[in-house]
């Protein structure tokens, strides 16, 4: 009786001085606006629409990443440029609905959908979380910079003939063939 | 009478303004026990939060539920935080600057306005008419009913070593030497007692908020509840003053330092409170049946012993 009593009060002391000891901890606290976190290079944050090396859009609207998107919060329309490259006609991302899971990062089949570390994205009215291609479209290549899906592909486009692409063999004339 | 009627408004003023600045003290220091700042953004170190909880505490909605017994509704509040004021009368906080600290029955005033305390809960509970309420407020009557008889016990040893019933005296009484040290038995169990009738943490169970939401004080809101809160803050002060005149020699300075009454006793009473705030973030809240179970089975009989102790040991030193 005795003893459980002490070891009650020495018990309740010894956790007063581990949680006074706190006062000199240091705080967990990160004073936002004046302070910033350091984020990691992969943080999933604002997306955006990357270009190839060339300057050109890497974006081929295959909807993959429309489809992959668990809420829905991407939306696109394809069209087609002379050459036969295919780009979206326009592109729209309702960031009030996206919850940053990257999957469509992960779907996109060229590159050119990308996550950013960026997370200030606050907006008084709703409507203006849905961005639109030129917000969302940047200039660079983002985290792939040498990659382009037309130097890999073997379609022809404009300054790119058949044959020409990465590891591709120049056509064959097949009459040429003939014995 | 003029310099009384002064000195009384000033206490006054001064302990509602302490009262709603604890409020902030309180949020800042548990915010750095865990490892947080608290509110630091509403001007220097975030003092202006206390005007802003002010204006928002009462300019919100004073709602009276339907179901309420009204007058007994509004009078509970009003009894929670007059009760807290009244008992402030009998501290000497200086030996000029007090209302009534020489008054003889002094210390039985303060049990007794410590016990009218109760009734603040308790009609507060049972005219909300509500489950959580009501089982706040009947919580609160036992608990204070288990923990007033110990907490007059408690200073049973501190009136018979200083001969006297009047603060002004047992401040006096204590220029040899500390009450702290030979009534150590009473200076602990006293606190534990300030702590279960001010209903703090780790003892709060009249308002325990992860069973009964907010206890006794469910259904009110707005001034009302204010003035709830202001009570409990401004018994928080009382009985850190009351522990600083009775144990730790009030106004007197430590160790032969220059007198400043006011000053010492001022820092003497922040100790208590920040001691109190630190209870608050360091101990879980014990079990209701624990609760009783220690007052009557541990504090109880240990004040008793002290008491008699105490008394033996005067006794004994006062035959020739």
């Amino acid at each position: 009786m005795i003893r459980a009593l002490w070891n009650g009060f020495t018990s309740q002391l010894i956790s007063l001085w581990r949680v006074l000891r706190h006062s000199f901890s240091r705080k967990a606290t990160i004073q936002y606006p004046e302070q910033r976190p350091d984020l990691p290079p992969r943080y999933r944050g604002r997306i955006v629409l990357t270009r190839d090396p060339d300057g050109e859009e890497r974006c081929v609207s295959c909807n993959l990443c429309a489809v992959a998107c668990p809420v829905d919060c991407i939306a696109l329309q394809k069209t087609e440029s002379e050459d036969g490259r295919w780009y979206p006609q326009w592109f729209r991302i309702n960031f009030s609905r996206c919850i940053y899971c990257g999957l469509c990062e992960e779907a996109c089949p060229t590159y050119a959908i990308q996550l950013t570390p960026d997370y200030e994205m606050a907006e008084y009215e709703r409507r203006n979380l849905v961005y639109e291609k030129e917000d969302l479209l940047i200039n660079g290549p983002g985290k792939y910079p040498g990659y382009s899906f037309y130097r890999q592909a073997g379609l022809a486009i404009h300054g790119k003939d058949k044959g020409e692409a990465a590891n591709e063999a120049p056509p064959v004339d097949p009459k040429s063939l003939m014995p | 009478m003029m310099a009384a009627a002064l000195s009384a408004g000033g206490i006054l003023l001064g302990l509602l303004a302490l009262a709603a600045s604890l409020i902030w003290f309180e949020r800042r220091l548990l915010g750095i026990w865990q490892d947080r700042w608290g509110p630091n953004r509403l001007g220097p170190l975030g003092l202006g939060q206390i005007f802003a909880d002010m204006i928002k505490i009462l300019s919100k909605d004073d709602w009276i539920p339907p179901f309420a017994d009204r007058p007994v509704f509004i009078l509970a509040p009003c009894v929670a935080m007059g009760v807290a004021l009244m008992a402030f009368a009998i501290v000497p906080i200086t030996p000029e600057f007090h209302i009534a600290a020489d008054w003889n029955i002094g210390l039985l005033f303060f049990l007794a306005i410590m016990s009218l305390g109760v009734y603040a809960v308790m009609l507060g509970g049972w005219a909300s008419n509500s489950k959580y309420a009501l089982l706040g407020g009947m919580r609160a009557s036992a608990q204070t009913i288990t923990y007033e008889v110990f907490m007059g016990l408690a200073l049973m040893g501190v009136v018979i070593q200083a001969g006297s019933f009047s603060l002004t005296q047992i401040v006096l009484a204590q220029r040899e030497g500390w009450y702290i040290v030979p009534q150590f038995v009473g200076f602990v169990t006293f606190l534990i007692a300030g702590l279960a009738e001010t209903h703090r943490l780790p003892l709060d169970l009249p308002e325990a908020e992860h069973e009964l939401t907010a206890g006794f004080h469910t259904e009110y809101s707005g001034g009302k509840f204010g003035m709830f809160f202001i009570g409990e803050y401004a018994g928080l002060i009382l009985i850190a003053g009351m522990l600083s005149t009775l144990f730790l020699g009030g106004w007197l300075a430590p160790f032969g330092l220059p007198e400043a009454p006011l000053l010492w006793f001022s820092l003497k009473t922040l100790l208590f409170i920040v001691l109190f705030i630190l209870l608050r973030a360091a101990l879980p809240r014990p079990r209701y049946d624990q609760l009783m179970g220690f007052g009557w089975k541990v504090m109880l009989p240990l004040t008793l012993l002290n008491t008699v102790l105490t008394g033996a040991f005067v006794v004994a030193g006062a035959q020739p």
